[in-house]
């Protein structure tokens, strides 16, 4: 008998292998979406609905499970504001409420969820965002592992970000990718206290919400930017993989611009992981017309994001489809494939 | 200061790191140099001669892979992956013998990618360790110490998986010898010997006419780093090609090319070390030492491919109550017994020999893939089969990097 694995959850290959067969095929295709809008039909990072008055709703939903709870930079209570936070900024749209559900292992401790709930908080208050509802259960003991939250984010659009990469596009990433899934990694390998970085905070989860960012760029080039995504699971390597299958063409990357950290770079390569496959909870990747792409690289650095910089570019053939093709650090090429099985379990 | 010196070393290993990966200068100055020689090597042989150079490590098969070797290299220079991965050469009766102890109750100590291997016969309808996990004791470890410190702790009957090439031997070896191994855990010694298998590969190319044959030689450095060079001087000697002990960086294996074209073009066939930085041509000879005295040398069985003499480790009767082969009952194969033990079609004993490519198996990537691997070069990253399924061999890079005028 066929069973559900955890590499059906780590958001590769796998899990959309079994959302076709379990969801998409049996939904027709009027039912995706509302009206005119996007919605399961083109899997971005949320949904769109328009509305009469021409502008959009954008909507987001993610369930957070992560195991530690509690990690370097922060706890589940960050990552389930910020990531559906961010995931209505990937969609060009303005974050304005969110909606939480929380199930909770019988057992936890009330001073643990007192600062998962605080932080959680503490990022809609400075982002200035209502939470209009939400549901609280507790699970038997061994029911559920610890915690889960499930997070919905509502945004305005006027003009909705829904990826579609266009050849000569530039390819940016905004910061370091990988700190966060690194960071779990690392915990779930029982590693903590080899890690120094970790005591000295030079090493941690980089969850955290994008609005400084994705709001001033929005406001400023959204007839620019063609698509924007947070690699979450699956990494750098599963949102460039994507971008390719849909635009059908090819997007080329120079491996040496990607940035990644020393340390990141130093652990995985330890423990054989590659880091363009881990996922970043604070970081933007954007395909953005090459006209505007070096201005937009010195605004993000002006917002802050120094690190920001074009790692390659959308590249239009007959020939090849939906390819990821790496320019590696001597100047040879190899193909970075789509995420598979089951790198680092239950990570976001 | 123990602090501060591990930095300072690290920061010097990440330099000298870099200097062999990142510098693209010095790659095309080294490139233009393999250029030069290949077109050497063209007017000498002829324009359809084929330069085969052999590699005898997944690291070194993975590094040519990840950083796009093969499409830096002129037209007449074929690199391809050679025995090189002691998972993938484990006979599948061992891995059956382990699931038997397991479901048996005594406690299996495994590295993660044996875990992984599927057996050609199923063993009370199991079929790798990783299926028997939740039926009976079986523990991912990263090595045998890890093993050693659980087995003390648990006090039950155990058994560790010994897998590896001389690289590991030396560990085992030490273990044994200072008397670290606690009763109750035994030591399967699958251990299997590389210039054996490196003698085997490059007869059989040259009994294959229609194969080029093998014209250099990328030796191991890890392996080297225990054996030293001169284990690869009878390769030289007897087969008159050039062999380089290489390091794992894209400049090491670069240079390695190199020197192999350059010795071929002047007509030497002579063994060098180009991982200076790590080995020598003696070797490690304590550790020889102690390999010697723990392990005695046997006939080994390798999967798909048979029995090669001299190719495998065996614990000596003096340390007989470590051995799984005597505690615990598990089987040896006879030469007369071996059966080709790999699963119906699948090409993995020609890929490890070098007479075949990933991507010629007509199993690669429909069937067998990194997710479900059907043959075992496809479960270790060491495997020439899992290396090209995860970051793209077989020439397509190549192709899409021309169809678009991409350069170095």
């Amino acid at each position: 008998m066929d069973r559900v694995t955890l590499a059906h959850g780590s958001g590769g290959v796998e899990t959309f292998e079994i959302l076709e067969r379990l969801i998409f095929r049996r939904v027709e295709d009027k039912l995706k979406r509302v009206g005119n809008g996007f919605g399961i039909d083109v899997l971005d990072d949320g949904a769109v609905i328009p509305l009469p008055s021409g502008d959009h709703i954008v909507v987001s939903i993610d369930a957070y499970t992560v195991n530690p709870p509690f990690f370097p930079g922060g706890n589940i209570g960050t990552l389930a504001a910020a990531g559906s936070i961010n995931d209505v900024l990937m969609m060009g749209g303005r974050p304005i409420a969110i909606l939480d559900s929380i199930i909770v292992e019988e057992g936890f401790p009330i001073e643990d969820l007192e600062r998962i709930m605080q932080s959680f908080l503490d990022i809609l208050k400075s982002e200035n965002i209502a939470l209009i509802g939400g549901d609280f259960k507790v699970m038997p003991k061994g029911g559920v592992d610890k915690i889960v939250i499930t997070t919905t984010a509502i945004g305005i659009a006027r003009k909705p970000i829904v990826d579609s990469p266009k050849p000569g596009d530039k390819i940016i990433v905004s910061d370091f990718v990988g700190d966060h899934g690194a960071v779990i990694m690392l915990l779930q390998m029982g590693l903590e206290k080899n890690v120094e970085e970790f005591g000295k905070g030079l090493l941690k989860s980089d969850a955290k919400p994008l609005t400084k960012l994705m709001l001033p760029l929005i406001e400023r080039f959204s007839n620019y930017i063609n698509a924007a995504r947070d690699p979450t699971r699956g990494g750098l390597a599963g949102t460039l993989n994507e971008w390719a299958s849909r635009t059908g063409g090819v997007i080329v990357v120079e491996e040496p611009s990607i940035p990644i950290r020393d340390s990141v770079k130093r652990y995985c390569e330890m423990l054989g992981v590659d880091p363009l496959y881990l996922a970043s909870e604070g970081v933007a990747v954007l395909s953005v017309d090459p006209t505007v792409a070096e201005e937009v690289v010195e605004y993000m650095k002006s917002l802050g994001f120094e690190n920001a910089r074009i790692i390659g570019e959308v590249k239009s053939s007959e020939k090849f489809k939906g390819y990821v093709l790496m320019k590696t650090s001597v100047g040879g090429y190899r193909i970075l494939e789509p995420p598979r099985g089951e790198l680092v379990p239950r990570i976001c | 200061m123990a602090e501060e010196s591990t930095r300072y070393f690290l920061g010097i290993a990440d330099k000298i790191e870099k200097a062999f990966r990142e510098n693209r200068e010095l790659v095309k100055a080294i490139l233009k140099k393999i250029g030069e020689y290949s077109k050497s090597l063209e007017s000498l042989y002829g324009k359809d001669f084929k330069f085969k150079i052999m590699n005898f490590c997944g690291t070194h098969e993975w590094t040519v892979t990840h950083f796009g070797i093969r499409s830096l290299v002129p037209k007449n220079i074929e690199l391809v992956a050679g025995p090189g991965c002691p998972v993938c050469v484990t006979p599948s009766h061992f891995i059956e013998e382990a699931i038997k102890l397991a479901l048996d109750g005594i406690t299996v100590y495994t590295y993660g990618d044996t875990y992984r291997l599927r057996t050609l016969n199923s063993v009370r309808g199991y079929r790798s360790l990783s299926e028997v996990r939740g039926e009976g004791s079986v523990k991912l470890v990263t090595s045998l110490v890890d093993a050693i410190k659980d087995a003390r702790n648990s006090n039950r009957e155990s058994v560790f998986i010994g897998i590896g090439f001389e690289t590991v031997a030396p560990g085992y070896a030490s273990a044994v010898l200072k008397g670290l191994v606690p009763e109750n855990l035994k030591i399967m010694s699958l251990v299997k010997l590389t210039p054996p298998a490196m003698f085997y590969s490059l007869e059989i190319l040259r009994e294959k006419p229609t194969e080029p044959p093998v014209m250099g030689v990328i030796a191991p450095g890890h392996v080297s780093t225990v054996t030293g060079a001169k284990a690869w001087s009878v390769v030289s000697e007897n087969y008159g090609i050039p062999v380089v002990v290489s390091g794992f960086e894209p400049i090491d294996v670069l240079l390695s090319i190199l020197e192999i074209l350059k010795q071929l073009v002047k007509g030497e066939a002579k063994t060098v070390i180009e991982y200076k930085r790590a080995v020598t041509w003696h070797g490690d000879l304590r550790a020889q030492r102690i390999v010697a005295k723990a392990f005695r040398v046997v006939d080994d069985a390798w999967r798909g491919i048979g029995f090669l003499p001299k190719s495998g480790l065996r614990l000596r009767d003096e340390y007989r109550k470590y051995d799984a082969f005597e505690g615990l009952g598990v089987k040896e194969i006879k030469p007369g017994e071996w059966g080709y033990d790999l699963p119906p079609g699948c090409r993995c004993a020609e890929v490890t020999l070098g007479k075949a490519k990933p991507t010629d198996c007509p199993l690669f990537m429909k069937v067998c893939t990194p997710d479900k691997p059907y043959g075992p070069c496809m479960v270790s990253l060491e495997g020439a089969c899992a290396i090209w399924a995860r970051f793209g061999s077989g020439g397509l890079a190549d192709e899409i990097a021309k169809e678009l005028s991409l350069t170095i």
